[in-house]
């Protein structure tokens, strides 16, 4: 979708975006599902192991068979908890996680054929709300998902999941700083901050991509968006050889189901907020643009399984020397360096 | 390297040679350039390359670990002591027990209880013959004692059961007659696993 076509583009029409919104729903937690199976089977394989295998072929139903456990799972709330925080906590991190992907553009936009009654000829948007704070929005979006983690450590009268709460607090003071600081870099050389802009401004080929720009910028938002999404070098959260499982301790059934399909769905933004905003996007000209995105964000998926069957996780002291003593004054250096030559 | 040298537990008197490990930075200036060092060294893509390539090897050569225990097994060794198994003699069928009562003698546990008379050859023969499993330590004298190798640990180890006590007589343990070409020889007590030159690896030490 270029900024020169959208006069031709047909009217935006609130069916549209519903419908958009229910496919984001429908699609990106059933990839969240798969997801889980994906990581199990590329873990498995790292260490040479055949991962789920007797479920279904290769075992892909495996997250049939894991929902049908989760969704009839016995839901326990525990004696002294707050029951109501307890109970509304997973439902911040999923809901955020799905609220920050509606300003992310995710699949190509098209017209429902007119064969379908009711909805026929609907035009669906490729970004249900093309906000123009695009970028802000999803990273204060996926900022509010850690209240999720917070209050459900806090809520559930349970010493590790207060300690999970209080890592929860730590990791999101330190690298939250770093994610913001990161991305500042590349929006001001586009001067926008709405992630159509960001792809236009990378459509002349590999050359123009963002990341050779700014690498330094790329690869401090790598590790903060790890830090983000609770991925294998940073997910003190939940690590269990410390903390059991940390903020996630007292949950069953879907309550702790929902928890890990709003980390998925960080995943997959956090995937496409990198493709999109470093690797060029989708080339909206190109018949495979959607193709290229696809392959780039799941390279990026596949790239923190990777992360996670090769490196160890670091302490929570590490975590935050290294945002504030290290991240955080690389980001500043490189955001002075980038406003010096453009200003030059 | 004599004896004493292995018996000294006094840690720090013997010749010990220490790795050159540098030492741990002091300041804040010397932490911040062993992390930039360390960062830029390639440490970390090392890493990432050793599970690439294990990933690689475990999807295109076949290097997996996994065995799908119910339905592949592993062979086992010829040295271990599973549920016992009576062989009987190849040439003739008979059994190979001539009722000693060696077994009976030295089982610590005394789990086995047997019972012996004289045939119309005047030879001796087996009347009752039972092992109560729920006493066996599987401690091996039994086959060890026995003076025709007729009493051997077979290769069954799965024997969970319902109940706590498990009798096994002497014809379950005993060969059936129709099977008397699998009957599997006791390999001797020197005898290694019929996979051991695939378990012997490398170190893997390097990377």
């Amino acid at each position: 979708m270029e900024t020169t076509l959208v006069e031709n583009l047909p009217q935006v029409t609130a069916a549209g975006v519903i419908i958009k919104a229910v496919l984001i729903l429908a699609i990106i937690s059933a990839l969240a599902g798969f997801g889980t199976f994906i990581e199990r089977k590329v873990l498995a394989f790292m260490q040479r192991r055949l991962g789920p295998m007797h479920v279904g072929p290769y075992g892909l139903l495996q997250i049939a068979a894991d929902g049908i456990k989760l969704f009839t799972k016995e839901d326990i709330v525990p004696q002294h908890a707050n029951a109501f925080i307890f109970k509304i906590a997973p439902i911040i991190t999923a809901a955020t996680a799905f609220i920050a992907l509606a300003a992310v553009p995710v699949f190509p936009d098209f017209t429902v054929p007119e064969f379908i009654p009711l909805l026929g000829g609907t035009f669906v948007p490729s970004i249900a709300s093309d906000l123009n704070i695009g970028v802000l929005f999803v990273l204060g979006m996926m900022a509010a998902g850690l209240y999720g983690p917070l209050l459900a450590g806090m809520a559930q009268a349970n010493k590790w999941g207060i300690l999970g709460a209080a890592r929860t607090a730590v990791q999101f003071l330190s690298y939250e700083v770093v994610t913001g600081l990161s991305i500042l870099a590349p929006i001001m050389i586009v001067g926008s901050l709405s992630f159509v802009d960001f792809n236009n401004y990378q459509t002349a080929g590999v050359g123009s991509w963002m990341i050779w720009q700014q690498p330094v910028a790329f690869v401090l938002f790598l590790i903060a968006g790890f830090a983000e999404t609770n991925r294998t070098p940073f997910d003190l959260l939940e690590h269990e050889a410390e903390v059991v499982s940390g903020y996630a301790t007292e949950y069953s059934g879907m309550r702790w189901g929902m928890f890990f399909i709003g980390e998925y769905a960080n995943m997959i933004t956090i995937s496409v907020i990198a493709a999109i905003v470093f690797l060029g996007g989708y080339d909206a000209a190109s018949t495979f643009g959607w193709l290229t995105i696809m392959l780039k964000i799941a390279f990026f998926f596949f790239l923190m399984l990777w992360v996670r069957a090769a490196w160890p996780h670091v302490r929570p002291d590490q975590l935050m020397w290294l945002c504030w003593k290290v991240l955080m004054p690389i980001a500043l250096l490189n955001i002075l360096i980038t406003a010096l030559v453009l200003l030059g | 390297m004599s004896l004493e040298q292995f018996k000294n537990r006094n840690v720090g008197t013997q010749n010990y040679t220490t790795l050159d490990v540098g030492t741990p930075p002091e300041t804040g200036t010397d932490k911040f350039l062993q992390v930039i060092r360390r960062a830029v060294k390639g440490e970390l893509f090392v890493g990432l390359w050793v599970v690439m390539r294990t990933m690689l090897q475990a999807l295109f050569k076949n290097d997996m670990h996994t065995v799908k225990y119910p339905f592949e097994k592993l062979p086992i060794s010829p040295r271990y002591r599973a549920i016992h198994d009576m062989l009987i003699l190849l040439e003739s069928g008979n059994y190979r027990c001539i009722g000693c009562g060696l077994c009976e003698k030295i089982c610590i546990s005394n789990c086995i209880s047997m019972d012996t008379r004289y045939d119309e050859n005047q030879r001796k023969e087996v009347s009752e013959y039972t092992i109560n499993f729920g006493r066996c330590i599987f401690c091996g004298y039994c086959a060890e004692v026995c003076p025709e190798l007729a009493i051997v640990h077979g290769p069954r180890y799965e024997n969970a059961s319902e109940q706590r006590a498990g009798f096994s007589l002497f014809e379950d343990m005993l060969t059936p007659i129709d099977k008397l070409n699998l009957q599997q020889e006791y390999d001797g007590f020197g005898a290694i696993s019929p996979n051991a030159d695939e378990n012997i690896k490398q170190t893997p030490l390097a990377y």
